[in-house]
């Protein structure tokens, strides 16, 4: 391991800044104490990932519940509410628990790595982000406790669901549960975004261009930019929505004046740039991956990346194509489908692109490739179903029927969670130094796509059989039964896949008899894989000076003037930042106030409404007390001395 | 930068690829989100604006509500305070401390009446006028309004309305904003007694600047969309 080849620093005096409240821990902390205050982005990428996986079991769970009570006509395994509940948890799990920090998990790991930087541009920052994304999925998942039990609004709470006049369970408080939950992971999004904007535009190592840099940063950047501007639209609908729940005023409540029409279009602005923000992590990945398994460079990356980034730009024109039956009206209509249809070029330049990259090359089946094969064929069934949903009269059709569910399942898992697989399987070697199995990674990818195609195939014929979506149960008589027992057996294969392949990752981290996977397994290209597996604390003993595009494969196979060179070594050491406790205690003080919010009101002794602030301005309180020790400790640090052959 | 403070740990101050600071690229990329707070804020508003304007056969005039007079002054006074921080940043550069501090506390000061008016505002507008004949009227809240009282000795009635929401949402979040500010001001002027202050705290300043010249040119913004227009059309 690396410590062994590291001549520690004698502390130094100057390192020792001002007395803290909370001692800072230092240079040599390890154990549970390191993993709460790192500030390490690699540290910080695992564990949003494995909090990420976790939450893919329960969002799981949750759908082989809904898949069981589907199972056969009239089943009684959930009661309608129950069910509406498991389809809000399940919806809300996968896109903000699930897709989102997985893709996090990647940026915050493997960014800094491909543009040579040694830490993200704000350290605790990115702690802060971990932390209040935790808080967030905590605080959508207590809801189970309280009364009313968790959300059934839909993932997309459309108003006037989310009324306080129209809840089934008086006094329900799911739905503040969803509200406060969803600004935390909003705030965490939102502040790991700034970082990595910060980030790549500012701390690439000399020489890394930005049309140098790997595609997969270039998504990190385009969809940090979506996630700062998109977010801010479901913030202040959630803020608007808060303000109706809880003081009574009237932005979606049309007995007093509000249009419920308006949440649908803040949600959506939001939402659909949403859509990318989950797909276009899993196209950097592949974009990666191919060129690694096919043994040629990416064809067409310019384009790959400027297709990325109009897809980008257009994702905020298209919202309104999920209202088409709302009734916006004939012109408001027609541009919507025929932005949407425009949006298919682009994704349909990439899926060439990745073609043409695979095209003439020497193709090496092993597990990650397969993975991003079967995300370009899957992605690309989603991508068909997408465009008959641009027109406007095959959309009024398929609304609110199972074709739709068909349509962003093959989307979301056949894109999305593909590609966020096969970068655990290309990766992993990278994170924990050891080798997966390659018989259980391609066992895993069979249980997938059998089980995904089995589930969700039959769903487009459900939909146009007409199946609607959201609905607890069917009546005997339209023949819905055996394609939906077809669906439920092939989601319970899907889910044996996804737990086996779950395991499979951790494991890697804990099992020394796996095979040590050394620098660069994979013969791949971009910069990470010119350092040690597992990579070292400073990531980079030398800062690298950057030649070329694919500067790994350069190094190995390319002409000598395009081999990067190193920066000699510091005499004063790689200066690493100190941990810190502030960004966990922040994060507390958020929840705090969040639980102080949600239980403030209660029924006074003569029925009277009566509101304490008191748990919030608590935590309140511990937030700011949080910041100002945070921004008086500076980021302080030790230095390291790598030695001088290290990488 | 002294001699003593570039020692060791300054000297990793990084080189960025850009030239700008980071926390000043964070800063733009903050400002550029909150443009699409404000945005949804002010679109909410805009868009309520004239589909709520009558509720139960009552036309809505909020000018019976405002108090442009004092909204006028407030604005003025918001958008002086942005020279006193244009000052402050122009002084730390210099590395005139002194001249930071009081520039500091004059920033501080306005942005305080700013908000002092503010308070006045939204406390007078949810209680309402008194009449001459001792009634209120012109009341406006969170969830509903009232308009001229009908009858004498009677209260005007409250009627559910849109208005006072997208009204108190909006500009109380413009004015969170400024309370934020106000508090981040406070901490340089607090910050500049401790003998710690130099003009390596010029960029940390300007972050601070940038926020505070982002909060005012919302105001710009929000004052006629909010207040100007309800008297042109």
């Amino acid at each position: 391991m690396a410590t062994e080849s590291i001549k520690y620093a004698a502390p130094d005096t100057e390192t020792k800044l001002e007395t803290k409240v909370f001692p800072r821990p230092g240079q040599h902390t390890s154990g549970i104490v390191d993993w709460l205050t790192t500030i390490d982005h690699k540290k910080i990428g695992m564990m949003y990932g494995l909090t990420a996986l976790f939450f893919l079991l329960i969002g799981g769970v949750e759908a082989l519940l809904i898949r069981s009570q589907l199972w056969s006509h009239n089943m009684d395994v959930l009661t309608n509410r129950q069910y509406n509940q498991m389809f809000t948890m399940h919806g809300t799990t996968m896109v903000f628990l699930v897709i989102m920090p997985l893709s996090a998990a990647f940026f915050n790991y493997l960014m800094p790595l491909q543009i040579g930087a040694r830490d993200v541009a704000f350290p605790r920052m990115n702690a802060l982000s971990l932390w209040c994304f935790v808080a967030g999925g905590l605080i959508l998942n207590l809801s189970w406790f309280f009364t009313g039990g968790s959300p059934a609004i839909g993932w997309f709470g459309y108003a006037p669901l989310t009324d306080t006049r129209f809840a089934e369970v008086i006094g329900d408080m799911g739905p503040d549960f969803w509200i406060f939950s969803l600004q935390m992971l909003g705030l965490a999004s939102l502040l790991a975004s700034f970082n990595f904007i910060t980030t790549i535009i500012n701390m690439r190592a000399p020489g890394m261009t930005m049309m140098r840099m790997p595609v997969f940063t270039w998504m990190t950047l385009i969809v940090s930019f979506l996630i700062i501007l998109a977010f801010p639209a479901i913030t202040i609908a959630l803020v608007e929505l808060m303000f109706d729940r809880t003081y009574d005023t009237n932005f979606y409540d049309f007995l007093e004046g509000g249009k419920p029409h308006l949440w649908q279009h803040l949600f959506w602005i939001f939402g659909h740039p949403e859509v990318y923000i989950l797909i276009l992590p899993a196209m950097g990945i592949v974009s990666e991956v191919i060129p690694v398994f096919s043994r040629k460079p990416l064809f067409g990356y310019g384009l790959i990346i400027f297709s990325g980034a109009i897809i980008g730009f257009m994702g905020f024109a298209v919202w309104s194509h999920h209202m088409f039956t709302t009734g916006m009206g004939v012109v408001a209509t027609s541009a919507f489908s025929i932005l949407t249809m425009l949006i298919a070029i682009p994704t349909g330049i990439k899926i060439f692109n990745w073609i043409g990259t695979m095209w003439g090359g020497r193709i090496r089946f092993d597990t990650p490739m397969l993975f991003a094969l079967g995300f370009i064929t899957m992605f690309m069934i989603g991508g068909f179903t997408g465009i008959m949903h641009s027109s406007v009269p095959i959309d009024a059709q398929h609304q609110d029927s199972y074709f739709v569910v068909a349509h962003f399942h093959y989307v979301l898992i056949g894109g999305a969670l593909f590609g966020l697989f096969c970068g655990f399987y290309f990766w992993i070697p990278k994170m924990s130094g050891r080798m997966l199995n390659e018989s259980l990674g391609k066992l895993v990818f069979t249980l997938m796509f059998i089980g995904f195609n089995l589930t969700f195939f039959p769903m487009h014929y459900l939909g146009m059989i007409g199946q609607p979506r959201r609905t607890h149960s069917y009546n005997e008589g339209h023949g819905f039964e055996t394609w939906n027992q077809i669906a439920t057996i092939g989601s319970a294969i899907l889910g044996v896949g996804i737990a086996i392949g779950i395991f499979q990752f951790i494991n890697a981290f804990f099992n020394k008899k796996l095979k040590p996977a050394g620098k660069n397994p994979w013969d791949a290209r971009t910069l990470e894989w010119t350092l040690s597996s597992p990579v070292r604390e400073y990531n980079f003993a030398r800062n690298p000076i950057i030649k070329s595009r694919d500067q790994a494969w350069e190094n190995n196979y390319g002409a000598k003037e395009n081999h990067s060179e190193k920066e000699p070594l510091d005499d004063h050491g790689v200066h690493m930042p100190d941990r810190s406790w502030y960004p966990l205690l922040t994060a507390f003080g958020l929840f705090v106030l969040v639980i102080g919010m949600l239980f403030h009101a209660s029924i006074g002794p003569a029925g009277e409404l009566v509101r304490d602030y008191t748990v919030a301005i608590c935590g309140g309180t511990i937030a700011i007390f949080g910041i100002i020790m945070w921004s008086l400790e500076g980021p302080a640090g030790y230095h390291l001395f790598p030695k001088e052959n290290e990488e | 930068m002294s001699d003593a403070s570039a020692h060791a740990l300054d000297h990793h101050e990084p080189v960025t690829s850009t030239g700008i600071p980071n926390k000043k690229v964070l800063m733009w990329a903050f400002l550029g989100s909150d443009c699409m707070f404000f945005g949804t804020l002010i679109s909410t508003h805009l868009i309520y604006r004239k589909i709520s304007a009558t509720v139960g056969g009552n036309t809505l005039d909020v000018r019976d509500i405002f108090d442009i007079e004092l909204t006028s002054f407030s604005t003025f006074i918001l958008l002086a305070s942005s020279l006193f921080m244009a000052l402050a940043v122009s002084a730390i550069h210099k590395g005139n401390l002194k001249s930071t501090r009081w520039m500091l506390f004059g920033t501080i000061i306005f942005g305080s009446i700013f908000l002092a008016c503010q308070v006045y505002e939204f406390t007078h507008f949810a209680h309402g006028k008194e009449n001459v004949n001792g009634d209120l009227e012109h009341q406006l809240t969170l969830s509903s309004y009232a308009g001229k009282t009908l009858e004498e000795g009677k209260d005007a009635v409250l009627e559910p309305h849109v208005f006072g929401s997208t009204f108190y949402v909006l500009t109380g979040t413009h004015g969170t904003h400024v309370a934020i500010g106000v508090f981040w001001l406070i901490g340089w002027f607090v910050y500049s007694f401790t003998g710690k202050m130099s003009t390596a705290d010029a960029m940390d300043i300007e972050c601070c600047g940038l926020y505070w010249h982002f909060v005012d040119i919302v105001w710009i913004i929000i004052f006629p969309v909010v207040y100007l227009m309800e008297y042109a059309f």
